[in-house]
């Protein structure tokens, strides 16, 4: 359970990030929406980085609905902010963008918060409230 | 005014997707261990509860509410700005809501744990 476990939020890290990367650069190609013509915002749906960018938010959003199946929404959501960390690098190294000191104390920040979240237990309410077929299925089937 | 219309986006993305996350997180705690459903009674099963579930519904329209939000703000604004901005309001936001509504037990292990991400995205804007 436990590798698969860091594996799911690892991949709700990556996918809302690439996600989101690929969203805020094809609206960058749209431009401002008036607010007179809210509806130009459908224009974005034609869009090939925004298509792609709700490809990946799909996929996100699946692994996002499994992870909050076996755990509470306080422990999934600091966990999975990883990705923030992974922008910045991302930014840094491929991008060859400037990352300032703020920017890295913001970094450390974040990932000080990851590591104190994820060490800790994922559920916090008892097993007990769960019926009993569905306690013993996971208890013997996640090992 | 462009400054206004950004930050009233993102007020509209840190609530929708609040409520949003509560919903949605409320689904999934009522449709249980989807990995051992599965396993189980199958694919259709668990889409089945799933879809079925009037508070994932619900999620999903709060989520679409957020979802085009974020496009109008990022249309305005700067992503460096929208996304840690909203971002981070919604980790308080979520610890209330999550504490509040779905009465899980925030600790101080989690209290310091968000407020540090919450901290740390805000400073990424800078």
């Amino acid at each position: 359970m436990t590798f698969r476990k860091y594996l799911v939020l690892a991949g709700v890290a990556v996918l809302a990030t690439a996600g989101d990367s690929l969203l805020s650069r094809g609206m960058k190609e749209i431009g401002g929406i008036p607010l007179n013509n809210l509806s130009a915002v459908l224009l974005a749906l034609r869009d090939p980085w925004i298509v792609l960018g709700i490809v990946f938010l799909i996929g996100f959003f699946a692994a996002y609905m499994y992870a909050l199946s076996w755990a509470d929404l306080t422990y999934v959501l600091p966990a999975t902010s990883i990705g923030y960390v992974l922008l910045a690098l991302i930014a840094k190294f491929a991008l060859h963008e400037q990352v300032t000191l703020l920017r890295w104390i913001g970094i450390l920040l974040i990932s000080a918060g990851v590591g104190f979240v994820a060490g800790g237990p994922e559920l916090t309410h008892p097993k007990q409230e769960l019926p009993a077929d569905l306690a013993s299925a996971s208890a013997s089937g996640d090992s | 005014m462009r400054h206004a219309y950004t930050w009233g986006a993102i007020l509209v993305i840190v609530v929708a997707s609040v409520t949003g996350d509560v919903l949605l997180s409320h689904a999934m705690k009522t449709v249980g261990d989807v990995g051992a459903l599965y396993r189980r009674s199958g694919l259709l099963t668990v889409l089945g509860k799933i879809l079925g579930n009037q508070s994932f519904v619900l999620g999903i329209v709060a989520m679409a509410v957020a979802f085009f939000s974020l496009l109008f703000a990022l249309s305005w604004g700067d992503v460096s700005l929208v996304a840690p901005a909203s971002a981070s309001l919604t980790f308080v936001g979520n610890a209330v809501a999550a504490k509040v509504f779905l009465h899980e037990r925030v600790d101080r292990r989690r209290w310091i744990a968000a407020g540090l991400v919450a901290c740390g995205v805000a400073l990424l804007a800078g």
